[in-house]
């Protein structure tokens, strides 16, 4: 069954050409330091199995040195320039369009197939199985039409790389941090100190504080799954279904809602917030957060009626 | 309440910009101290929820296609498509992709697009010149943030109606630990009400954002 080795396969291979490429990027002063990142991952997709918990462990406590010393710089590797680009654009036409289309395409074709055909891929990794095939596709026919050196896509693809940076390692960083705080108990910490926060016999005052709690917790996590069964446990099963009796499937689900409001204000959701705003190449890194908050605060007051008014009939 | 030493630390790591690696790794550290962890342990726990956790980071192999494209003028012929399309706006185009994205996540076609994938080939590029030919000076990176900005909202405020999603999942396992059997059918069917008013509330921002810039 083709599942998650087929993709940290795809994935190693991917980090290995960039940390070799990485090697010979002379332009770039600090090019060690981005070559033995980018191996490390290389390492971490195709032996983590093998090396053991204290193993991946001391691999991480390599990533957290290189990114803490600002050991990793940015490839100066020339690419070509902008009226070369506007010349072969208009040369090539919207046909530039498809190679980019076919990995949503296959995306979507992929995983409906995989559905229909099951045994075939492991049923828990079927869209992203489906997403690295459309992008070896593409990647076949970009060699095949556009006749690029063998490694010219990986150079390209490390000038982009390079952009994210640390940054990119970030989001696994702090799902890890996470399973840190679970088996700490941090939640359970969070979960009675905000039950206690709750005026007693006020139902706009639990629903205030599930839903702010839910967002507020989000934020310091990076996550709203981190954030939903502690909230849960704490103000939405006691208070919300058990004392006032509100819908459960409301109440989680708004719930949940007002989780991801909270997810767009926050630095900790980095690859939502932060690894968009290097790979566009923005000065502020806080750039997506300032264009997201203005929506997320009004929703999160929708969200507040919402169940106010739907959860509790 | 020792155990919350991880998140001040969090919270004052960021405030103080240190580097966000070294801070999360502080703060697994911190934490897993105070709760009476041995070292050994934390950086054990720390490391195999790494390795469990790799699926995250899959996605930056799309980035030699793109690379690839880009230096063969994708970007160049997104900027040019959209300046031939009578009457496209940053803010029409962005509404456009709002919807779009919102719909295709409520079917579980989440991994079609995203940051990597299409908004810095395509989205972004594509408000950026439209919004130029409006009147926004280049350079400024509003319009761009907000395709990301999009991108996100989208897909959170889709991808909760699709009914096999991990969010859906995750609520209906924590609900079951309480006795309570919930069909995943009703908690994407509340999250409707929500998507409409995401989709409300960012629509009307974005027509707002057309307005500021043909103003100047």
């Amino acid at each position: 069954m083709i599942g998650a080795g087929f993709l940290y396969g795809v994935a190693g291979l991917t980090f290995v050409a960039f940390a070799i490429l990485s090697a010979g990027d002379r332009a770039n002063p600090r090019r060690w330091g981005n070559a033995a990142f980018y191996a490390l991952l290389a390492t971490s997709f195709l032996g983590g199995d093998r090396i053991g918990d204290i193993g991946n462990g001391v691999l991480v406590i390599g990533l957290v040195a290189i990114a803490g010393l600002g050991l990793m710089g940015r490839s100066a590797r020339a690419t070509t320039d902008a009226a070369t680009r506007a010349d072969e654009a208009a040369r090539r036409g919207n046909r530039l369009f498809l190679p980019a289309l076919v990995i949503p395409v296959t995306a979507l074709g992929g995983t409906l197939l995989f559905w229909a055909v099951p045994g075939l891929v492991d049923p828990k990794q079927v869209t992203l199985v489906a997403l690295s095939l459309g992008v070896l596709i593409a990647l076949g026919i970009g060699y095949a039409w556009l006749r690029p050196g063998i490694a010219t896509p990986y150079a390209e693809g490390v000038r982009l790389m390079d952009a994210v940076g640390w940054a990119a390692v970030l989001p696994q960083m702090l799902a890890s941090l996470g399973a840190l705080f679970a088996l700490a108990g941090v939640g359970g910490v969070v979960g009675g100190l905000a039950g206690q926060a709750i005026p007693t016999g006020s139902l706009i005052g639990a629903v205030l504080a599930y839903t702010i709690g839910m967002a507020a917790f989000t934020m310091v996590m990076g996550n709203a799954f981190a954030a939903f069964p502690v909230m849960t446990a704490a103000i939405g099963v006691p208070l919300l279904m058990r004392h006032y009796g509100g819908d459960p499937a409301v109440v989680a689900a708004i719930g949940m809602l007002a989780g991801f409001c909270g997810t767009l204000m926050t630095p900790m959701a980095a690859n939502f917030n932060l690894v968009p705003a290097a790979l566009l190449d923005l000065k502020d890194r806080y750039a997506v957060i300032r264009a997201q908050w203005p929506t997320a605060l009004p929703l999160l007051a929708v969200n507040v009626a919402l169940l106010y008014w739907l959860g509790f009939r | 309440m020792l155990v919350l030493a991880g998140i001040a630390v969090i919270v004052a790591g960021f405030l103080l910009r240190f580097n966000p690696l070294l801070v999360v790794a502080v703060s697994a550290l911190v934490t897993g101290l105070a709760a009476g962890l041995p070292a050994t342990t934390i950086l054990a726990a720390f490391g195999k929820a790494f390795n469990d956790n790799r699926f995250v980071s899959v996605i930056y192999i799309v980035l030699p296609v793109i690379g690839l494209l880009e230096r063969h003028g994708l970007q160049a012929r997104a900027r040019t498509a959209i300046a031939r399309l009578r009457g496209a706006t940053a803010g029409r185009l962005l509404i456009g992709y709002l919807l779009l994205r919102q719909l295709t996540a409520a079917l579980g076609l989440t991994s079609i697009a995203g940051p990597a994938q299409s908004v810095r080939p395509l989205v972004a590029p594509m408000a950026q010149a439209a919004a130029e030919a409006q009147g926004l000076a280049p350079g400024d990176e509003r319009v761009a943030a907000m395709a990301a900005a999009t991108d996100n909202i989208g897909l959170f405020f889709g991808e909760d109606i699709f009914i096999a999603i991990g969010s859906i999942l995750l609520m209906k396992g924590v609900l079951e630990g309480y006795g309570l059997s919930i069909q995943p059918l009703h908690l994407s069917m509340w999250a409707i009400p929500t998507a409409i008013a995401a989709f409300l509330i960012h629509a009307l921002r974005l027509w707002w954002l057309d307005r500021r810039i043909a103003r100047r």
